[in-house]
């Protein structure tokens, strides 16, 4: 059994989530990826912004900042370069990630600074009651687009591999083993990487779109989801609708903290001469 | 003395003094987006941070340089930001977030014709409102206004001492006039202005208590990294950082936050007076408007009329408790200011006297002759 307690601020729960939620999937994976790395846990801040995946900070024993809407990549950014030895990562949602946050998010992986940012994509708002989002698959029905989505749907993993990423994988809460991995493969990475992890949301999502339960959406994850490296040999027929899972991306490119740092050494060997 | 005087001297404008000032009080981290009439003071950093061990960034808005600055003091490291008024504006939600966390922070704010994109190039005194009550909900607040390109370096320095002091976001509200005038400037003497650190605690991390309800209402500070590994939260939160929605320990935090400013005002609160023993006309002048004042003054007394002059520094709290006083012996006050008479409510509250508005809000500063006028006018009346 995994020591999750080392890490739990028992004391918290229990917790704000809906049964069945992905959140405490997602939480756990995260502990087993951060344990694997063993960076001290004095050393590791966990920042967040609003939303039901912002609420995981409150339950992990680190130094953890819950922000504003959207902004905790901002947040972190402040933090990591004021104190270079934090490992810095951002848990976040597809709302507060891509919509009222998608700046910040771009931003930082074309800065690439070093951290790891978790977006849990359950393709809702669910804290505020199940309102469309962007990432929400068009025709999809939310109490905002109660009609169906008549908007198209962001590919958060594609967004991050455009703006500059050189990190960039993407799984979903049944594959429990692989997040953990793919986070801790993250968190090891010198620069921005991104975790999109698709979990799923019973009480907001599936309800209105009749999607079933918990175990029912995670086996839709299961028989709609393709690894890359399957993908790659499959025809585009047999993988339409499927979502592709993996490590998307992984390249190396000068991290934003050496690149200060190396330019703060120069100038001040000129101010010396 | 004169030798080292002069060496002591330098030209140069409000936004340089502002930055240098920073970087004097020990400001290792800017975060920014370019805004005129503020640019100047992030072209400036830019330069030097580097050179100082310190980091510069430029963020993708302002939003985001508000967030960053607060998680950059959140790691113990004293931060600025700078802006004009749309960036103003687009700080507000994240300004709340640090006076309702209590992280230290400066935030300069270059005045702007508004509202609006309004006059970019131009000045006013408009955001002085916005100061006070920008962001949303209950919260305290410490604003100060600098009038020359010294003032500004002092206050500058000032305004970390008193974010550092009580754990809270300072505004420093320059305006166009003040950011970009270009003076000479006597650096202040070795130790003529105290540089203020915030208390660190000294509790170990099991008993510490990042919000602890203490005598002074100022909490500890715990820099992130340094074993304390507490939670911090924009929500209500309870002595342990935690959110909390318990009535009495949401009114607890609430009222203290407030408190902790409200109790330590005449600490906080600074203003000059002058010519005002005999006079019966007091003008109530700040920022650039009270370089204007103080020649009105002036004039007016070399033509006989019993004019003089109070300023303040700290714009909030704004100190009603000393213009009542002078208010006992003076009947009227005239308070020009490069807007619709934000300030001129405030005196007005405090005096319950005749209050005789100088106001332009077409870019223009306000000239002597427009506030000796009406120092005229008053005594005829």
């Amino acid at each position: 059994m995994f020591p999750y307690d080392k890490y739990l601020r028992r004391d918290k729960f229990p917790h704000i989530w809906c049964t069945g939620c992905g959140c405490g999937i997602v939480l756990k994976a995260l502990l087993r990826a951060i344990e694997r790395s063993k960076i001290p846990k004095d050393d590791v801040a966990i920042v967040s912004g609003i939303g039901c995946s912002s609420r995981t900070p409150g339950y992990l024993d680190f130094n953890t900042l819950h922000t504003t809407h959207g902004r905790a990549i901002a947040f972190a950014t402040g933090l990591k370069l004021a104190k270079r030895k934090l490992k810095v990562i951002v848990v976040t949602g597809d709302g507060d990630a891509t919509a009222i946050g998608g700046n910040h998010f771009i931003h930082a992986a074309r800065r690439n600074l070093d951290m790891t940012v978790i977006i849990y994509n359950n393709y809702i708002y669910g804290m505020t009651g199940g309102q469309v989002s962007p990432t929400t698959p068009a025709g999809k029905r939310s109490t905002t687009s109660p009609h169906g989505n008549v908007e198209p749907a962001f590919d958060i993993s594609g967004l991050a591999i455009a703006a500059g990423a050189p990190f960039v994988a993407r799984t979903t809460c049944y594959h429990a083993v692989q997040l953990d991995k793919y986070i801790n493969k993250g968190i090891m990475k010198k620069g921005f990487s991104v975790v999109e992890v698709l979990t799923p949301c019973p009480t907001y999502y599936a309800r209105p779109n009749r999607l079933g339960n918990a175990v029912e959406m995670l086996e839709w994850y299961k028989n709609n989801s393709i690894q890359i490296e399957v993908a790659r040999n499959t025809s585009d027929e047999e993988k339409a609708g499927k979502i592709t899972i993996g490590i998307l991306h992984d390249s190396d490119r000068p991290e934003f903290c050496d690149v200060y740092s190396q330019l703060s050494a120069r100038v001040r060997e000129a101010n010396k001469e | 003395m004169r030798m080292s005087n002069r060496e002591n001297a330098k030209l140069m404008t409000g936004n340089e003094a502002c930055a240098e000032a920073a970087l004097f009080a020990g400001m290792r981290f800017f975060a920014g987006y370019p805004i005129t009439p503020s640019t100047e003071i992030a072209e400036f950093l830019a330069r030097r941070l580097p050179q100082v061990g310190g980091t510069f960034v430029q963020m993708e808005d302002e939003i985001a340089s508000m967030a960053a600055i607060i998680g950059a003091s959140l790691a113990g490291v004293k931060s600025m930001t700078a802006t004009s008024g749309p960036g103003f504006s687009l700080m507000q939600e994240n300004i709340g977030y640090a006076t309702m966390t209590e992280v230290p922070c400066v935030v300069v704010n270059v005045q702007r014709g508004g509202p609006s994109t309004g006059l970019p190039t131009l000045p006013s005194q408009a955001d002085v409102m916005q100061a006070r009550w920008g962001t949303h909900g209950d919260h305290p607040v410490i604003a100060v206004a600098p009038s020359t390109v010294r003032e500004t370096y002092d206050w500058t320095i000032r305004a970390f001492n008193l974010s550092e002091r009580f754990r809270t976001p300072v505004i420093l509200l320059l305006d166009e006039i003040v950011g970009h005038v270009s003076e000479k400037i006597v650096y202040p003497a070795r130790g003529e202005i105290e540089q203020v650190e915030r208390e660190r605690t000294s509790r170990d991390p099991e008993s510490y208590l990042p919000y602890e309800n203490t005598d002074s209402d100022i909490p500890p500070f715990a820099e992130f990294g340094a074993g304390y590994r507490y939670h911090v939260t924009g929500l209500n939160h309870d002595e342990t950082g935690f959110p909390t929605n318990d009535p009495k320990k949401v009114d607890i935090l609430n009222r203290r936050i407030n408190r902790k400013i409200e109790r330590y005002r005449s600490e906080i609160i600074a203003y000059s007076e002058s010519s005002l023993e005999d006079a019966d006309i007091c003008v109530v002048a700040y920022g650039s408007s009270a370089r204007s004042a103080h020649r009105a003054v002036l004039d007016a007394r070399r033509s006989g009329y019993k004019a003089g002059i109070f300023q303040p520094f700290v714009l909030w709290p704004f100190p009603h408790e000393r213009l009542s006083l002078i208010a006992q012996r003076i009947k009227n006050f005239v308070v020009p200011e490069m807007n619709l008479g934000q300030i001129a409510h405030e005196v007005s509250c405090a005096t319950n006297r005749n209050i005789v508005r100088v106001n332009r809000v077409d870019g223009g500063l306000i000239t002597p002759d427009e506030i000796l006028e009406e120092i005229k006018n008053v005594s005829i009346r």
